[in-house]
């Protein structure tokens, strides 16, 4: 294999880039490893793709630096970055077989032939891709075009490798089975990978950390982990898994605990700089526990829906807190639509939260 | 990644040092092909560089040029986003321009070129000639380092070529549109002896000629102005309808004679426009043709119905239809089967299909040749003055306040005004129509799937309005072609090959070929020009559609209405602005054959630029900035890229700057020179004297080297492939016409 990973890392320095008078990035600062795989996660307009395009150097940042592999490259254009793209539409060149694709980037930096050919070779075999140099991107199919448009980015041994949605013009079955080779490919040739999208499965499986955006700046960045057990506010705790958002009240506060009292349950969970008083708690579908019968003193409710998903089931339950919805992977006692239960919460599932603001 | 040396800065320092240093500095008489210079190069002050010019020749002003090619050496070796390496380069750059264009306009033919200046410095006795190569290259050299000190400054993110060509082609347009444009407005406040008179402007503005309304109650003839503008709203509807009926003949119906229907619909474009107007004449004029016919079958008396609206509205439609076509197929084409597809596959007839998804991407072309068909109405010279009669229009009124007993320049500088604002007008309109939706149809993923056919409706729509329009056409032509070997016309119809023998004869002499023939030393010219000028053409226009599709900077806008406001000056107004600009120093051209090249270039450049865009914005954007990623930069991604995408593009616009320039007549007939005569104005020559037979013949001669050139070009540069549609050929199936012709 002659394709290897020249990882380096990025750091972005309250960046900001405005369009006009749209600020579509604003005051962004964080670090990204080298080696790393982070996914910029957020609803359309929050600003992440603008941020691609930013380490891309698509976009030149309005204020701020911009560094790669600790060189200052603010102002360098993409031609000068040592970047390289997986673009959504995939944007392979129509005009040219997919060697000639795959062997662009070293063709206009100089490179022989005889070796532009033969990395461009090892970046298909790379992707599965042996014996289709010959062929035309509108010969293949989406997923093949997908390959080719990521062998067309590794030949080239960039600094960083940006993808922006990569897999949004894919079926479901073959998403999951591209993302699985980008990250084996990332973590075989150890690259620093930047990813865009807004499907949460997708980050959550292919990342090292993810940077959660809203509004043109970062929500909360974190391993998926962090993000799912840890979420900082109601917009994080919603956007990466689902979340029950209810009203709580901060008891007291103990050391680096809270007591929290929920609908009449009381449990500890870390403060995160709450004051006693009233607070948001976001909890987890699936840190909900349902007891048929009468909750003797503790939060009960009754069961509006319940909906058989195979692998799980789901519940709607009205009670106290309002409407939760709830997901229980214990098939074997199912609860009757219609059944009055007791409300138990699993406390690793339960996060005081800011206000999503 | 920081270079060690800024070639492109030694580059165009290194020019700019063999402008001031080596190269004569002023224009020699004899040419820029001459090389009569090198006799007494340094001696004579006339054919010195500006740097022996200065030291020698007393003309010390000279000097000052060197010490703006000297401080850029001061920042060879800083890295780019050094602030000193832009601070120089504009300073450099900028001041350097700008100091070879004031010396240039200060110091002239009789020294001091302004009474103050004699009377603050004394009488000069030196005087200058035009600019030179010298002049030339250290103009380019200060104008290419601007714009490396600007990019430095991070306008359009830095980017090296781009900021160049902005900076290239704004130059360029300054030169060659503005500078002579604003020196022929200065005239409309200006009576004839040069004094300041705005009166006058103002009664030549709203004079009743120019917006009459009586032709409304009464049988007479309306302004000028309205005349004009409702003749080109019909030829802008007429030759989009054509040309669209054209365009889907060709591409999506049954009809076998697609190749003769392509010929036909060529056939106008590389036709002079004023032939087309002698033809109608021979078809329907009182001794033509037909009118004989209908006179003799049914007693219908032969009148002058065909001089005036009606004779020029037809001519203009024949001559302007093909230009719609060409818009319009590259459009045609162009929208994705896919489209189609997914509409046919949503339960959409063929009819629904047609009239909601195919028309409404089709519809930036159908603006675009309304646009076309408009302006080139307005701006038609030839037919109106074979045609018009009493009938009027504002660009052959322009001509005659000139040329005519009137020469009343104020008055052809306001009718060129109100043809300025009719055609800004319909740019404005269109711009505000096409909106900013986006037609993008060629991605990156491949083109995929085949047109569908036409519905029936429009099938026999389209059918009906081409095969009446090609048959006209080909009586047209017929009566071209065989109008050179009929003795006179209307008169003695026997056969002869006198009129191509004085016009194209060829003997044997002492020393081999005698060219004998009148008209070989105006058809020379016309190829050479005509070929020289097609390469800037396609360059300047491509480049221009690149920048204002691909690159987003300050003031675009103005840039594009810069860059089109040739194609909204009338070629009369055009010739006339080049031979007062152009006939004193700093740039004396007149008279020569470089004269006739620029004028070319700069008024077929728009059509480059449209044919660019309309192509341009059909190729999805992520391609470019795929290859940008991928370490191309700016210039390798337009070559690698974008314009083998743009092949139909750049195709047509060679095609129709060569046929553009050898068919012009209205800027032409003011620029040529004993030396450089043209075709056109040579055969007008002959049309005034009453030599129908020989110009006849000299035109069909035109046409038959146009055609050959096309089928040559076409034949050499090839069509695309780019999906199924191409493929489709290996396969046996019917396969689609692709290409532009």
């Amino acid at each position: 294999m002659t394709i290897t990973g020249k990882a380096a890392s990025v750091e972005f320095r309250n960046v900001t880039k405005a369009f006009g008078t749209v600020v579509a990035v604003k005051d962004l600062t964080f670090t990204i490893e080298a080696g790393e795989l982070i996914t910029f996660l957020g609803p359309s307009g929050c600003g992440k793709t603008t941020t691609l395009r930013m380490i891309a150097g698509l976009e030149l940042a309005s204020a701020g630096q911009i560094l790669i592999g600790n060189t200052d490259v603010t102002t360098l254009p993409a031609t000068d970055r040592d970047v390289a793209m997986v673009f959504q539409s995939y944007a392979l060149f129509p005009h040219m077989t997919v060697i000639e694709n795959v062997g662009y980037g070293l063709t206009v930096s100089g490179v022989a032939k005889a070796a532009t050919r033969e990395k461009a070779l090892d970046g298909l075999h790379l992707v599965g891709l042996d014996g289709f140099e010959e062929r035309m991107p509108s010969e293949l199919s989406g997923g093949q075009q997908q390959r080719v448009a990521v062998a067309r980015a590794l030949v080239l041994e960039p600094q960083v490798l940006l993808f922006d949605e990569p897999l949004s013009n894919l079926d479901a079955k073959l998403r999951r089975h591209m993302r699985e080779e980008i990250r084996d490919l990332q973590r075989k040739l150890g690259l620093t990978a930047v990813y865009v999208t807004h499907d949460q499965s997708e980050a959550l499986a292919v990342s090292d950390r993810i940077v959660v955006m809203r509004n043109a700046a970062i929500a909360q960045v974190g391993t998926p982990h962090d993000l799912y057990e840890r979420p900082i506010d109601a917009f994080v705790a919603d956007f990466i898994g689902d979340a029950n958002m209810v009203e709580a009240e901060v008891v007291r506060v103990e050391g680096a605990e809270a007591v929290l009292r929920i609908g009449g349950i009381e449990t500890r969970r870390p403060h995160r700089g709450a004051k006693p008083g009233p607070a948001h708690v976001a909890i987890r579908p699936e840190a909900i526990h349902l007891l048929e019968g009468s909750a003797n003193g503790g939060l009960e409710g009754s069961v509006l829906k319940a909906v058989y998903l195979g692998s799980h089931l789901e519940y709607t339950v009205e009670c106290g807190l309002g409407e939760l919805f709830v997901i229980d992977h214990n098939l074997d006692s199912p609860v009757p639509q219609g059944a009055t239960v007791a409300i138990r919460f699993t406390e690793r599932g339960v996060n005081l939260v800011r206000d999503a603001g | 990644m920081i270079p060690k040396f800024n070639r492109p800065v030694v580059l165009w320092l290194a020019v700019g040092w063999a402008g001031f240093a080596v190269l004569p500095w002023y224009a020699i008489d004899d040419g820029l092909w001459s090389f009569a210079w090198l006799d007494g190069y340094i001696a004579d002050a006339d054919h010195a560089p500006a740097l022996f010019a200065a030291l020698v020749a007393d003309r010390p002003w000279l000097l000052t040029i060197g010490l703006f090619l000297l401080a850029p050496l001061a920042i060879l070796t800083r890295p780019k986003n050094d602030p000193l390496y832009a601070g120089v380069l504009l300073a450099a750059g900028g001041l350097g321009l700008t100091y070879v264009l004031a010396q240039g306009f200060t110091v002239g033919l009789g020294g001091w070129r302004w009474e103050f200046l004699e009377s603050a410095f004394g009488s000069l006795d030196v005087r200058q000639f035009g600019m030179g190569y010298g002049a030339l290259l250290v103009s380019a050299a200060f104008l290419f380092l601007l714009s490396q000190g600007i990019a430095a400054k991070g306008a359009v993110n830095g980017d090296v070529f781009v900021v160049g060509s902005i900076a290239l082609i704004i130059a360029l347009v300054a030169a060659f549109i503005f500078f002579p444009v604003s020196r022929i407005l200065i005239s409309a406040v200006q009576d004839n002896e040069g004094a300041f008179a705005p009166g006058s402007f103002l009664d030549k503005l709203v004079s009743r000629d120019l917006w009459g309304l009586a032709c409304v109650t009464a049988n007479v003839n309306c302004g000028i102005a309205w005349n004009s503008l409702v003749l080109a709203i019909m030829v802008g509807v007429g030759t989009a309808g054509l040309g669209l009926a054209f365009a889907l003949a060709v591409t999506r119906t049954a009809i076998r004679a697609k190749r003769m229907l392509r010929i036909l619909t060529i056939l106008p474009i590389i036709t002079p426009p004023f032939v087309i107007g002698l033809a109608i004449i021979l078809l329907f004029g009182r001794s033509g043709a037909l009118s004989v016919f209908l006179e003799g079958t049914f007693g219908i008396e032969p009148s002058r119905w065909i001089y005036g609206f009606t004779g020029v509205w037809v001519a203009q439609m024949l001559a302007f239809t093909p230009i719609a076509f060409l818009v319009l197929i590259g459009v045609v084409e162009g929208v994705s089967p896919a489209m189609e597809e997914a509409a046919q596959t949503l339960r959409a007839s063929r009819w629904q299909t047609f009239v909601t998804v195919s028309l409404p991407l089709i519809r930036p072309g159908l603006a675009n040749a309304f646009l076309l068909g408009f302006i080139e109405s307005l701006a038609d010279f030839g037919n109106p003055m074979v045609l018009g009669g009493d009938f009027e229009v504002l660009s052959t009124s322009t001509f005659y306040a000139i040329v005519g007993a009137q020469n009343d320049q104020g008055r052809a500088a306001v009718l060129a005004i109100v043809l300025l604002a009719f055609t800004l007008t319909a740019f404005y309109a269109q711009r505000r129509w096409l909106g900013r939706k986006s037609y993008t149809t060629v991605t990156g993923k491949g083109d995929s799937g085949v047109h569908p056919t036409l519905p029936r409706q429009v099938t026999w729509m389209v059918y009906a309005a081409v095969v009446p329009w090609a048959a006209l056409t080909f009586v047209i032509y017929a009566m071209i072609m065989f109008g050179g070997f009929v003795k006179l016309w209307g008169y003695d119809h026997s056969f002869t090959l006198a009129h191509y023998i004085d016009a194209f004869g060829i003997a044997w002499g002492e020393h081999g070929i005698v060219w004998a023939g009148a008209a070989w030393n105006s058809f020379s010219t016309t190829i050479l020009v005509s070929a020289v000028s097609t390469v800037p053409t396609a360059i300047i226009g491509l480049l221009t559609a690149y920048l204002l599709v691909r690159q987003r900077f300050h003031g675009q806008d103005a840039f594009e209405f810069g860059t089109m406001l040739s194609f909204a000056i009338p070629g009369t107004v055009i010739g006339i602005s080049y031979i007062l600009a152009f006939n004193v120093p700093p740039i004396e051209l007149t008279g020569t054959g470089a004269i006739l090249v620029i004028c070319f270039v700069f008024r077929n450049m728009p059509v480059g630029v449209r044919a660019g865009i309309a192509a341009m914005s059909q190729i999805d954007r992520s391609l470019d900035e795929s290859s940008l990623t991928l370490g191309a930069n700016s210039f390798t991604t337009l070559r690698r890229v974008v314009l083998p995408l743009l092949r139909p593009a750049i195709v047509a616009a060679i095609v129709f700057s060569f046929v553009r320039a050898m068919t012009a007549i209205s800027a032409v007939i003011f620029l040529v020179s004993a030396r450089y005569d043209m075709a056109t104005s040579y055969i007008i020559g002959r049309v005034e004297n009453g030599d129908y037979g020989l110009a006849i013949a000299y035109s069909s001669v035109l046409i038959l080297v146009m055609v050959l050139v096309i089928v040559a070009v076409q034949a050499a540069v090839g069509q695309r492939k780019l999906g199924r549609r191409g493929t489709l050929k290996a396969t046996g199936r019917p396969a689609l016409e692709v290409g532009i012709p």
